[in-house]
Protein backbone atom coordinates (compact mmCIF):
# COMPACT_ATOMS: atom_id res chain seq x y z
CA UNK A 1 0.00 0.00 0.00
CA UNK A 2 1.54 2.86 -1.31
CA UNK A 3 1.34 6.06 1.02
CA UNK A 4 0.19 9.01 -1.48
CA UNK A 5 -0.73 11.34 1.11
CA UNK A 6 1.48 14.76 1.58
CA UNK A 7 1.26 18.18 3.90
CA UNK A 8 1.40 21.39 1.70
CA UNK A 9 1.95 24.43 3.92
CA UNK A 10 0.16 22.74 6.60
CA UNK A 11 -2.90 21.40 4.96
CA UNK A 12 -3.11 17.61 5.17
CA UNK A 13 -3.90 16.07 1.64
CA UNK A 14 -5.00 12.58 0.95
CA UNK A 15 -2.80 13.01 -1.97
CA UNK A 16 -0.76 15.55 -4.19
CA UNK A 17 -3.31 15.62 -6.57
CA UNK A 18 -4.72 19.02 -7.06
CA UNK A 19 -7.01 20.71 -9.87
CA UNK A 20 -5.31 24.05 -11.29
CA UNK A 21 -7.76 27.33 -11.07
CA UNK A 22 -9.67 28.15 -14.18
CA UNK A 23 -9.81 24.48 -15.41
CA UNK A 24 -11.73 23.38 -12.68
CA UNK A 25 -14.43 26.29 -11.62
CA UNK A 26 -15.89 25.94 -8.29
CA UNK A 27 -16.22 22.24 -9.00
CA UNK A 28 -19.77 22.34 -9.75
CA UNK A 29 -18.90 20.85 -13.58
CA UNK A 30 -16.95 18.18 -12.21
CA UNK A 31 -19.09 16.66 -9.63
CA UNK A 32 -21.20 14.76 -12.28
CA UNK A 33 -18.20 13.53 -13.74
CA UNK A 34 -16.52 11.76 -10.63
CA UNK A 35 -16.55 12.34 -6.43
CA UNK A 36 -14.30 14.90 -6.49
CA UNK A 37 -13.52 13.82 -2.76
CA UNK A 38 -10.92 11.67 -4.07
CA UNK A 39 -8.97 14.89 -5.00
CA UNK A 40 -5.91 16.14 -2.31
CA UNK A 41 -7.52 19.15 -2.84
CA UNK A 42 -8.43 21.93 -5.77
CA UNK A 43 -7.90 25.50 -6.33
CA UNK A 44 -11.11 27.09 -7.14
CA UNK A 45 -11.56 29.62 -10.04
CA UNK A 46 -9.40 33.02 -10.03
CA UNK A 47 -11.46 35.32 -7.98
CA UNK A 48 -11.12 39.36 -7.60
CA UNK A 49 -12.60 42.02 -5.32
CA UNK A 50 -15.88 42.50 -7.97
CA UNK A 51 -17.57 40.73 -10.38
CA UNK A 52 -15.44 40.45 -13.98
CA UNK A 53 -17.08 39.42 -17.29
CA UNK A 54 -13.09 38.85 -18.84
CA UNK A 55 -12.47 39.60 -22.38
CA UNK A 56 -13.85 39.59 -25.63
CA UNK A 57 -14.64 36.11 -27.61
CA UNK A 58 -12.82 34.09 -29.18
CA UNK A 59 -10.53 33.58 -25.66
CA UNK A 60 -9.52 29.75 -26.56
CA UNK A 61 -6.92 28.97 -29.64
CA UNK A 62 -5.80 25.35 -29.81
CA UNK A 63 -2.14 24.69 -30.28
CA UNK A 64 0.15 21.88 -30.70
CA UNK A 65 -0.41 19.96 -27.35
CA UNK A 66 -1.66 22.69 -25.84
CA UNK A 67 -3.90 25.64 -25.86
CA UNK A 68 -3.67 29.54 -25.38
CA UNK A 69 -6.80 30.96 -23.32
CA UNK A 70 -7.38 34.23 -22.90
CA UNK A 71 -10.20 34.46 -20.48
CA UNK A 72 -9.14 37.48 -18.41
CA UNK A 73 -10.55 35.76 -15.03
CA UNK A 74 -14.06 35.78 -15.80
CA UNK A 75 -15.87 35.04 -12.05
CA UNK A 76 -18.54 36.41 -10.30
CA UNK A 77 -16.93 38.70 -7.43
CA UNK A 78 -15.65 37.51 -4.07
CA UNK A 79 -18.96 38.27 -2.40
CA UNK A 80 -21.13 35.78 -4.82
CA UNK A 81 -18.00 32.82 -4.42
CA UNK A 82 -18.85 33.40 -0.51
CA UNK A 83 -22.67 33.31 -0.65
CA UNK A 84 -23.50 31.06 -3.53
CA UNK A 85 -20.06 29.13 -4.45
CA UNK A 86 -18.96 28.19 -1.51
CA UNK A 87 -22.37 26.88 0.33
CA UNK A 88 -22.57 24.92 -3.11
CA UNK A 89 -19.35 23.42 -3.18
CA UNK A 90 -19.70 22.56 0.83
CA UNK A 91 -23.22 20.07 -0.40
CA UNK A 92 -20.41 17.84 -2.35
CA UNK A 93 -17.34 18.35 -1.49
CA UNK A 94 -16.28 17.97 2.37
CA UNK A 95 -12.35 18.90 1.92
CA UNK A 96 -10.35 22.43 2.17
CA UNK A 97 -10.52 23.80 -1.00
CA UNK A 98 -7.57 26.35 -1.91
CA UNK A 99 -8.84 30.05 -2.58
CA UNK A 100 -7.34 31.38 -5.68
CA UNK A 101 -7.40 35.26 -5.96
CA UNK A 102 -6.23 37.85 -8.69
CA UNK A 103 -6.40 41.94 -8.04
CA UNK A 104 -5.63 44.58 -9.74
CA UNK A 105 -4.03 46.65 -6.87
CA UNK A 106 -2.26 45.84 -3.64
CA UNK A 107 -5.60 46.82 -2.25
CA UNK A 108 -7.63 44.57 -4.27
CA UNK A 109 -5.56 41.59 -3.08
CA UNK A 110 -5.71 42.17 0.92
CA UNK A 111 -9.75 42.90 0.65
CA UNK A 112 -10.70 39.75 -1.32
CA UNK A 113 -7.99 37.30 0.37
CA UNK A 114 -9.40 38.85 3.81
CA UNK A 115 -12.70 37.71 3.12
CA UNK A 116 -11.88 34.23 2.13
CA UNK A 117 -9.44 34.05 4.90
CA UNK A 118 -12.95 33.97 7.43
CA UNK A 119 -14.17 30.61 5.54
CA UNK A 120 -13.53 27.92 7.22
CA UNK A 121 -13.68 25.96 3.74
CA UNK A 122 -10.86 27.42 2.58
CA UNK A 123 -7.76 25.67 3.48
CA UNK A 124 -5.05 27.77 1.30
CA UNK A 125 -5.42 31.46 -0.23
CA UNK A 126 -3.35 30.77 -3.72
CA UNK A 127 -2.73 34.69 -4.61
CA UNK A 128 -2.56 34.73 -8.28
CA UNK A 129 0.10 37.56 -9.79
CA UNK A 130 0.76 35.89 -12.68
CA UNK A 131 -2.54 36.59 -14.51
CA UNK A 132 -0.73 37.16 -18.44
CA UNK A 133 -4.65 38.33 -19.59
CA UNK A 134 -5.38 40.99 -17.93
CA UNK A 135 -4.12 45.00 -18.32
CA UNK A 136 -2.38 46.27 -15.64
CA UNK A 137 -2.86 43.37 -13.04
CA UNK A 138 -1.93 40.19 -12.84
CA UNK A 139 1.12 39.61 -14.26
CA UNK A 140 2.71 42.83 -13.29
CA UNK A 141 2.97 42.01 -10.01
CA UNK A 142 4.52 39.09 -10.68
CA UNK A 143 7.15 40.34 -12.76
CA UNK A 144 8.73 42.55 -10.26
CA UNK A 145 10.06 41.54 -7.16
CA UNK A 146 9.21 44.08 -5.34
CA UNK A 147 5.46 44.31 -6.71
CA UNK A 148 5.49 40.86 -5.70
CA UNK A 149 6.67 41.19 -1.67
CA UNK A 150 4.59 43.74 -1.50
CA UNK A 151 1.28 42.02 -2.44
CA UNK A 152 2.48 38.92 -0.38
CA UNK A 153 3.35 41.25 2.94
CA UNK A 154 -0.47 43.27 2.63
CA UNK A 155 -2.28 39.71 2.17
CA UNK A 156 -0.17 38.07 5.00
CA UNK A 157 -0.92 41.53 7.29
CA UNK A 158 -4.81 40.50 7.26
CA UNK A 159 -4.87 37.32 6.65
CA UNK A 160 -4.45 34.10 8.94
CA UNK A 161 -4.43 30.78 6.87
CA UNK A 162 -1.23 29.79 4.32
CA UNK A 163 -0.61 32.22 1.93
CA UNK A 164 0.96 30.48 -1.58
CA UNK A 165 1.88 32.98 -4.42
CA UNK A 166 1.58 31.92 -8.07
CA UNK A 167 3.85 33.13 -9.93
CA UNK A 168 4.19 33.31 -13.82
CA UNK A 169 7.06 32.34 -15.58
CA UNK A 170 7.39 34.97 -17.72
CA UNK A 171 10.07 36.74 -16.30
CA UNK A 172 14.27 36.31 -16.40
CA UNK A 173 15.10 35.14 -13.11
CA UNK A 174 12.39 32.97 -11.30
CA UNK A 175 14.38 32.44 -8.26
CA UNK A 176 14.56 36.00 -7.57
CA UNK A 177 11.27 36.37 -7.48
CA UNK A 178 10.45 33.11 -5.59
CA UNK A 179 12.65 34.30 -2.93
CA UNK A 180 11.05 38.21 -2.50
CA UNK A 181 7.71 36.23 -1.55
CA UNK A 182 9.72 34.23 0.53
CA UNK A 183 11.36 36.88 2.64
CA UNK A 184 8.26 38.64 2.56
CA UNK A 185 6.41 35.85 4.38
CA UNK A 186 4.72 33.43 1.48
CA UNK A 187 4.19 29.90 3.33
CA UNK A 188 4.70 28.41 -0.29
CA UNK A 189 4.94 29.18 -3.64
CA UNK A 190 2.70 27.95 -6.86
CA UNK A 191 4.18 28.00 -10.38
CA UNK A 192 3.85 28.19 -13.26
CA UNK A 193 1.11 29.87 -14.50
CA UNK A 194 0.88 29.99 -18.24
CA UNK A 195 3.34 31.17 -20.81
CA UNK A 196 2.56 34.12 -22.89
CA UNK A 197 1.94 33.14 -26.60
CA UNK A 198 -0.15 33.87 -29.83
CA UNK A 199 -1.97 32.09 -32.31
CA UNK A 200 -2.42 33.31 -35.83
CA UNK A 201 -5.11 32.05 -37.54
CA UNK A 202 -3.06 32.11 -41.43
CA UNK A 203 -6.17 32.00 -43.56
CA UNK A 204 -8.14 35.28 -41.73
CA UNK A 205 -3.97 37.05 -41.18
CA UNK A 206 -5.63 37.66 -37.97
CA UNK A 207 -4.52 36.19 -34.00
CA UNK A 208 -7.15 33.80 -33.11
CA UNK A 209 -8.10 35.12 -29.93
CA UNK A 210 -9.05 38.55 -29.34
CA UNK A 211 -7.04 39.83 -27.06
CA UNK A 212 -4.29 38.98 -29.64
CA UNK A 213 -1.90 37.14 -27.07
CA UNK A 214 -3.20 34.83 -23.94
CA UNK A 215 -1.74 32.23 -22.06
CA UNK A 216 -0.60 28.95 -23.72
CA UNK A 217 -0.56 25.75 -21.35
CA UNK A 218 -1.25 22.30 -21.78
CA UNK A 219 1.53 19.08 -22.17
CA UNK A 220 3.31 21.40 -24.02
CA UNK A 221 4.94 23.63 -21.20
CA UNK A 222 5.23 20.39 -18.53
CA UNK A 223 9.17 20.39 -18.87
CA UNK A 224 9.61 24.13 -18.23
CA UNK A 225 7.41 24.22 -15.73
CA UNK A 226 9.88 20.80 -14.15
CA UNK A 227 12.67 22.86 -14.59
CA UNK A 228 11.44 25.97 -12.83
CA UNK A 229 9.82 23.94 -9.91
CA UNK A 230 13.16 22.37 -9.67
CA UNK A 231 15.08 26.16 -9.61
CA UNK A 232 12.30 27.32 -7.37
CA UNK A 233 12.94 24.72 -4.84
CA UNK A 234 16.42 24.23 -4.42
CA UNK A 235 16.39 28.30 -3.94
CA UNK A 236 13.75 28.52 -1.49
CA UNK A 237 12.93 26.60 2.00
CA UNK A 238 9.07 27.14 1.67
CA UNK A 239 7.30 24.47 -0.55
CA UNK A 240 6.41 24.29 -4.04
CA UNK A 241 3.42 23.44 -5.47
CA UNK A 242 4.21 22.05 -9.14
CA UNK A 243 1.59 23.33 -11.85
CA UNK A 244 1.74 23.17 -15.71
CA UNK A 245 1.38 20.77 -18.47
CA UNK A 246 0.50 17.08 -16.24
CA UNK A 247 -1.66 14.76 -17.51
CA UNK A 248 -0.62 11.44 -16.13
CA UNK A 249 0.89 10.13 -12.68
CA UNK A 250 4.00 9.81 -14.16
CA UNK A 251 4.23 13.50 -14.39
CA UNK A 252 3.72 13.63 -11.07
CA UNK A 253 5.94 11.71 -9.71
CA UNK A 254 8.35 13.75 -12.14
CA UNK A 255 7.31 16.72 -10.55
CA UNK A 256 7.45 16.49 -7.44
CA UNK A 257 10.94 14.80 -7.94
CA UNK A 258 11.91 18.52 -9.34
CA UNK A 259 10.64 19.59 -5.77
CA UNK A 260 7.27 19.65 -5.83
CA UNK A 261 5.63 19.00 -2.29
CA UNK A 262 1.83 18.92 -4.74
CA UNK A 263 1.04 19.10 -8.15
CA UNK A 264 -1.27 21.09 -9.88
CA UNK A 265 -3.71 19.71 -13.10
CA UNK A 266 -4.61 22.31 -15.29
CA UNK A 267 -5.45 22.11 -19.17
CA UNK A 268 -5.62 18.45 -18.81
CA UNK A 269 -9.29 18.38 -16.78
CA UNK A 270 -10.90 20.27 -20.16
CA UNK A 271 -9.67 17.86 -22.76
CA UNK A 272 -10.28 14.60 -20.47
CA UNK A 273 -12.74 15.76 -17.57
CA UNK A 274 -11.86 12.32 -15.52
CA UNK A 275 -8.26 13.16 -15.64
CA UNK A 276 -7.33 13.84 -12.14
CA UNK A 277 -9.62 10.82 -11.15
CA UNK A 278 -6.95 8.83 -13.50
CA UNK A 279 -4.14 10.05 -11.97
CA UNK A 280 -4.94 9.20 -8.03
CA UNK A 281 -6.17 5.96 -9.42
CA UNK A 282 -3.15 5.46 -11.09
CA UNK A 283 -0.46 6.74 -9.00
CA UNK A 284 -0.02 4.13 -6.18
CA UNK A 285 0.66 1.79 -9.11
CA UNK A 286 3.15 3.75 -11.00
CA UNK A 287 4.39 4.38 -7.15
CA UNK A 288 5.01 0.58 -6.55
CA UNK A 289 6.35 0.31 -9.98
CA UNK A 290 9.56 2.79 -9.29
CA UNK A 291 9.77 1.31 -5.75
CA UNK A 292 8.36 4.56 -3.73
CA UNK A 293 6.47 3.36 -0.80
CA UNK A 294 5.82 7.18 0.04
CA UNK A 295 5.01 9.35 -2.23
CA UNK A 296 6.52 12.27 0.29
CA UNK A 297 9.91 10.65 0.60
CA UNK A 298 10.44 11.52 -3.35
CA UNK A 299 9.83 15.67 -3.13
CA UNK A 300 12.83 17.40 -4.21
CA UNK A 301 15.01 13.95 -4.82
CA UNK A 302 16.66 15.38 -8.10
CA UNK A 303 19.89 16.75 -7.20
CA UNK B 1 -26.26 15.58 -17.10
CA UNK B 2 -23.11 14.51 -19.51
CA UNK B 3 -20.87 11.90 -19.92
CA UNK B 4 -18.25 10.51 -21.49
CA UNK B 5 -18.15 7.56 -23.44
CA UNK B 6 -16.46 5.29 -26.18
CA UNK B 7 -18.31 4.88 -29.68
CA UNK B 8 -17.87 3.04 -32.59
CA UNK B 9 -18.10 4.82 -35.92
CA UNK B 10 -21.18 2.53 -38.00
CA UNK B 11 -20.69 4.83 -41.19
CA UNK B 12 -18.85 8.15 -42.21
CA UNK B 13 -19.96 9.25 -45.80
CA UNK B 14 -19.51 12.57 -47.71
CA UNK B 15 -22.86 14.19 -48.57
CA UNK B 16 -21.04 17.58 -50.52
CA UNK B 17 -17.70 19.61 -51.43
CA UNK B 18 -16.89 19.48 -47.56
CA UNK B 19 -19.95 18.47 -45.42
CA UNK B 20 -20.00 15.20 -44.00
CA UNK B 21 -22.49 12.27 -42.23
CA UNK B 22 -21.37 10.20 -39.31
CA UNK B 23 -23.33 7.88 -37.69
CA UNK B 24 -21.76 6.31 -34.15
CA UNK B 25 -22.93 3.44 -31.90
CA UNK B 26 -23.20 3.46 -28.31
CA UNK B 27 -24.38 5.47 -24.65
CA UNK B 28 -26.87 8.12 -25.86
CA UNK B 29 -28.86 8.26 -22.38
CA UNK B 30 -27.63 11.41 -21.89
CA UNK B 31 -28.68 13.18 -24.34
CA UNK B 32 -32.26 14.97 -23.19
CA UNK B 33 -32.95 17.70 -26.40
CA UNK B 34 -32.78 18.75 -29.84
CA UNK B 35 -30.01 21.37 -30.51
CA UNK B 36 -27.27 19.62 -27.97
CA UNK B 37 -23.93 18.69 -29.05
CA UNK B 38 -21.10 16.27 -28.58
CA UNK B 39 -17.22 16.88 -27.74
CA UNK B 40 -14.97 14.25 -29.97
CA UNK B 41 -11.33 14.04 -29.01
CA UNK B 42 -9.57 13.67 -32.09
CA UNK B 43 -5.98 11.78 -32.30
CA UNK B 44 -3.35 14.21 -32.35
CA UNK B 45 -5.39 16.99 -31.86
CA UNK B 46 -5.42 19.17 -28.11
CA UNK B 47 -8.97 20.04 -27.59
CA UNK B 48 -12.28 18.61 -28.38
CA UNK B 49 -14.27 19.13 -31.12
CA UNK B 50 -17.75 20.23 -30.78
CA UNK B 51 -20.39 18.74 -32.93
CA UNK B 52 -23.91 19.57 -32.85
CA UNK B 53 -26.36 16.21 -32.44
CA UNK B 54 -28.32 16.32 -35.85
CA UNK B 55 -30.27 12.77 -34.52
CA UNK B 56 -30.20 10.12 -32.16
CA UNK B 57 -32.01 7.57 -30.95
CA UNK B 58 -31.15 4.68 -28.40
CA UNK B 59 -28.49 3.24 -29.61
CA UNK B 60 -27.18 5.66 -32.32
CA UNK B 61 -26.25 9.72 -32.99
CA UNK B 62 -25.93 11.22 -36.12
CA UNK B 63 -23.48 13.65 -36.47
CA UNK B 64 -23.27 15.75 -39.77
CA UNK B 65 -20.08 18.36 -39.84
CA UNK B 66 -18.27 20.26 -42.53
CA UNK B 67 -14.72 20.06 -42.69
CA UNK B 68 -13.71 23.41 -41.48
CA UNK B 69 -9.93 22.74 -40.17
CA UNK B 70 -7.56 20.18 -39.80
CA UNK B 71 -9.93 18.42 -36.76
CA UNK B 72 -12.90 17.89 -39.02
CA UNK B 73 -10.37 16.95 -41.93
CA UNK B 74 -9.30 13.96 -39.37
CA UNK B 75 -12.56 13.07 -38.53
CA UNK B 76 -13.87 12.81 -42.09
CA UNK B 77 -10.91 10.17 -42.90
CA UNK B 78 -11.88 7.83 -40.23
CA UNK B 79 -13.44 4.76 -41.02
CA UNK B 80 -16.43 2.22 -39.61
CA UNK B 81 -15.25 0.27 -36.72
CA UNK B 82 -13.04 2.39 -35.27
CA UNK B 83 -13.54 4.22 -31.87
CA UNK B 84 -14.18 7.40 -30.72
CA UNK B 85 -14.31 8.98 -27.30
CA UNK B 86 -16.99 11.31 -26.94
CA UNK B 87 -18.79 13.70 -24.25
CA UNK B 88 -22.47 13.74 -25.03
CA UNK B 89 -25.23 15.55 -23.45
CA UNK B 90 -23.43 18.97 -23.52
CA UNK B 91 -25.41 21.96 -23.79
CA UNK B 92 -29.52 23.14 -23.06
CA UNK B 93 -30.83 22.57 -26.55
CA UNK B 94 -34.32 23.60 -27.68
CA UNK B 95 -37.19 24.00 -25.95
CA UNK B 96 -39.98 22.44 -27.77
CA UNK B 97 -42.95 23.63 -25.61
CA UNK B 98 -43.30 26.64 -26.78
CA UNK B 99 -44.99 26.32 -30.45
CA UNK B 100 -48.06 25.11 -32.26
CA UNK B 101 -46.84 25.93 -35.79
CA UNK B 102 -43.37 27.37 -35.26
CA UNK B 103 -40.79 28.14 -38.15
CA UNK B 104 -37.08 26.15 -38.14
CA UNK B 105 -34.50 27.90 -39.95
CA UNK B 106 -31.43 26.14 -40.67
CA UNK B 107 -28.34 27.98 -42.47
CA UNK B 108 -25.77 25.81 -44.09
CA UNK B 109 -23.94 24.07 -41.44
CA UNK B 110 -26.58 25.01 -38.77
CA UNK B 111 -28.96 22.75 -41.25
CA UNK B 112 -28.33 19.49 -39.09
CA UNK B 113 -29.36 20.22 -35.53
CA UNK B 114 -32.74 21.33 -37.16
CA UNK B 115 -33.25 17.69 -37.96
CA UNK B 116 -33.92 15.95 -34.91
CA UNK B 117 -35.82 19.08 -34.08
CA UNK B 118 -37.80 18.84 -36.67
CA UNK B 119 -38.64 15.17 -35.69
CA UNK B 120 -39.65 15.99 -32.22
CA UNK B 121 -41.75 19.03 -32.93
CA UNK B 122 -43.57 16.98 -35.64
CA UNK B 123 -43.98 13.86 -32.77
CA UNK B 124 -45.50 16.36 -30.09
CA UNK B 125 -48.34 17.12 -32.79
CA UNK B 126 -46.86 20.50 -33.49
CA UNK B 127 -47.04 21.76 -37.36
CA UNK B 128 -43.52 23.39 -38.52
CA UNK B 129 -42.26 24.83 -41.47
CA UNK B 130 -38.80 24.27 -42.35
CA UNK B 131 -36.67 26.82 -44.08
CA UNK B 132 -33.25 25.52 -44.83
CA UNK B 133 -30.63 27.74 -46.52
CA UNK B 134 -28.30 27.41 -49.04
CA UNK B 135 -25.16 29.50 -51.04
CA UNK B 136 -25.81 27.17 -54.22
CA UNK B 137 -27.47 23.94 -55.04
CA UNK B 138 -24.06 21.64 -54.90
CA UNK B 139 -24.67 22.71 -50.84
CA UNK B 140 -27.66 21.22 -50.07
CA UNK B 141 -27.57 18.24 -48.07
CA UNK B 142 -30.75 16.47 -46.40
CA UNK B 143 -33.70 18.01 -48.30
CA UNK B 144 -35.10 14.89 -48.58
CA UNK B 145 -34.18 13.90 -45.16
CA UNK B 146 -36.69 16.58 -43.89
CA UNK B 147 -39.24 15.85 -46.49
CA UNK B 148 -38.81 12.67 -45.36
CA UNK B 149 -40.29 13.51 -41.42
CA UNK B 150 -43.40 15.41 -42.88
CA UNK B 151 -42.52 18.89 -42.54
CA UNK B 152 -43.25 21.39 -44.96
CA UNK B 153 -39.99 22.53 -46.12
CA UNK B 154 -38.62 25.46 -48.34
CA UNK B 155 -35.20 25.55 -49.24
CA UNK B 156 -33.55 28.99 -50.40
CA UNK B 157 -30.26 29.23 -52.45
CA UNK B 158 -28.16 32.69 -52.68
CA UNK B 159 -27.26 32.29 -56.42
CA UNK B 160 -31.09 31.04 -57.02
CA UNK B 161 -29.53 27.54 -58.32
CA UNK B 162 -32.07 25.54 -56.78
CA UNK B 163 -35.56 26.60 -54.54
CA UNK B 164 -36.42 29.79 -53.20
CA UNK B 165 -33.63 32.94 -54.99
CA UNK B 166 -32.04 34.62 -51.57
CA UNK B 167 -31.97 34.11 -47.63
CA UNK B 168 -34.29 32.24 -45.33
CA UNK B 169 -35.92 35.29 -44.51
CA UNK B 170 -36.94 35.30 -48.46
CA UNK B 171 -38.95 32.44 -47.43
CA UNK B 172 -40.14 33.59 -44.20
CA UNK B 173 -44.43 32.69 -43.99
CA UNK B 174 -46.91 35.02 -43.04
CA UNK B 175 -48.18 32.60 -40.08
CA UNK B 176 -46.06 31.36 -37.48
CA UNK B 177 -46.39 31.42 -33.86
CA UNK B 178 -42.06 30.75 -32.67
CA UNK B 179 -38.85 30.27 -34.60
CA UNK B 180 -36.37 27.81 -33.60
CA UNK B 181 -32.52 28.46 -35.66
CA UNK B 182 -29.04 27.87 -36.46
CA UNK B 183 -26.53 28.96 -38.95
CA UNK B 184 -24.19 32.05 -39.21
CA UNK B 185 -24.35 35.35 -37.64
CA UNK B 186 -25.47 37.33 -40.61
CA UNK B 187 -28.75 34.86 -40.64
CA UNK B 188 -29.22 35.40 -37.43
CA UNK B 189 -29.23 39.36 -37.90
CA UNK B 190 -31.06 38.94 -41.04
CA UNK B 191 -34.01 37.06 -38.92
CA UNK B 192 -33.66 39.56 -35.92
CA UNK B 193 -34.63 42.11 -37.93
CA UNK B 194 -37.58 39.90 -39.60
CA UNK B 195 -39.08 38.28 -37.23
CA UNK B 196 -42.30 38.87 -35.80
CA UNK B 197 -42.13 36.49 -32.59
CA UNK B 198 -40.45 34.99 -29.99
CA UNK B 199 -37.73 32.41 -30.58
CA UNK B 200 -34.60 30.23 -29.56
CA UNK B 201 -30.93 30.89 -31.57
CA UNK B 202 -28.61 28.59 -31.58
CA UNK B 203 -24.92 29.90 -30.96
CA UNK B 204 -21.36 28.76 -31.90
CA UNK B 205 -18.10 30.14 -29.74
CA UNK B 206 -15.00 28.62 -29.60
CA UNK B 207 -14.70 26.21 -26.90
CA UNK B 208 -12.28 25.07 -24.34
CA UNK B 209 -14.07 22.14 -22.14
CA UNK B 210 -17.50 22.07 -23.85
CA UNK B 211 -18.70 21.44 -20.50
CA UNK B 212 -19.28 25.03 -18.49
CA UNK B 213 -15.39 25.05 -16.65
CA UNK B 214 -13.22 26.76 -18.36
CA UNK B 215 -15.03 29.98 -19.06
CA UNK B 216 -14.13 30.16 -22.68
CA UNK B 217 -17.50 30.50 -24.57
CA UNK B 218 -18.85 33.69 -22.40
CA UNK B 219 -21.32 36.01 -23.56
CA UNK B 220 -23.21 38.66 -22.23
CA UNK B 221 -27.29 38.27 -21.91
CA UNK B 222 -29.88 40.37 -20.43
CA UNK B 223 -30.05 38.04 -17.76
CA UNK B 224 -26.27 38.05 -16.93
CA UNK B 225 -23.04 35.87 -17.86
CA UNK B 226 -23.67 33.17 -19.62
CA UNK B 227 -21.66 29.87 -21.36
CA UNK B 228 -22.26 29.65 -24.58
CA UNK B 229 -21.56 25.24 -23.98
CA UNK B 230 -23.45 24.74 -20.75
CA UNK B 231 -26.07 27.62 -20.29
CA UNK B 232 -26.20 27.45 -24.09
CA UNK B 233 -26.22 27.13 -27.12
CA UNK B 234 -29.65 27.77 -27.30
CA UNK B 235 -30.45 31.12 -25.99
CA UNK B 236 -34.15 32.81 -26.15
CA UNK B 237 -34.44 36.15 -28.36
CA UNK B 238 -36.04 37.79 -25.43
CA UNK B 239 -32.19 37.35 -23.74
CA UNK B 240 -29.90 37.93 -26.29
CA UNK B 241 -27.62 40.71 -26.30
CA UNK B 242 -26.81 41.40 -30.38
Amino acid sequence: MVDLSVNFCGLEMDNPVVPASGTFGYGNEFKDFYDINILGSFSFKGTTRDARFGNPTPRIAECESGMINAVGLQNPGVDAVISEELPRLKTFFNKKVIANVSGFSVEDYAYTCEKLDKEEQVGILEVNVSCPNVHGGGMSFGTNPDCAAEVTRAVKAVTTKPVVIKLSPNVTDICEIALACEEAGADGICLINTLLGMKIDINRRKPVIANKMGGFSGNAVFPVAVRMVYQVSKACSIPVMGCGGVSRAEDVVEMMMAGATAVQVGAANLVNPYVCKEIVEKLPSVCENLGINKISEIIGVVD
Amino acid sequence: MYKQNLYKIISNDKLTDNVYKMVVEGDTQYITAPGQFVNILISGKYLRRPISVCDYDSKTITLIYKTVGEGTQILSKMMPGEILDMLTGLGNGYDISKSHSPLVIGGGVGVPPMYNLTKKLIENNQNPTVILGFNTKSEIFYEDEFRALGAKVIVTTVDGTYGVKGYVTDAFPEEYDYFYTCGPMPMFRAIEAKAKTSGAYSFEERMGCGFGACMGCSCKTKYGNKRICKDGPVLLREEIVW
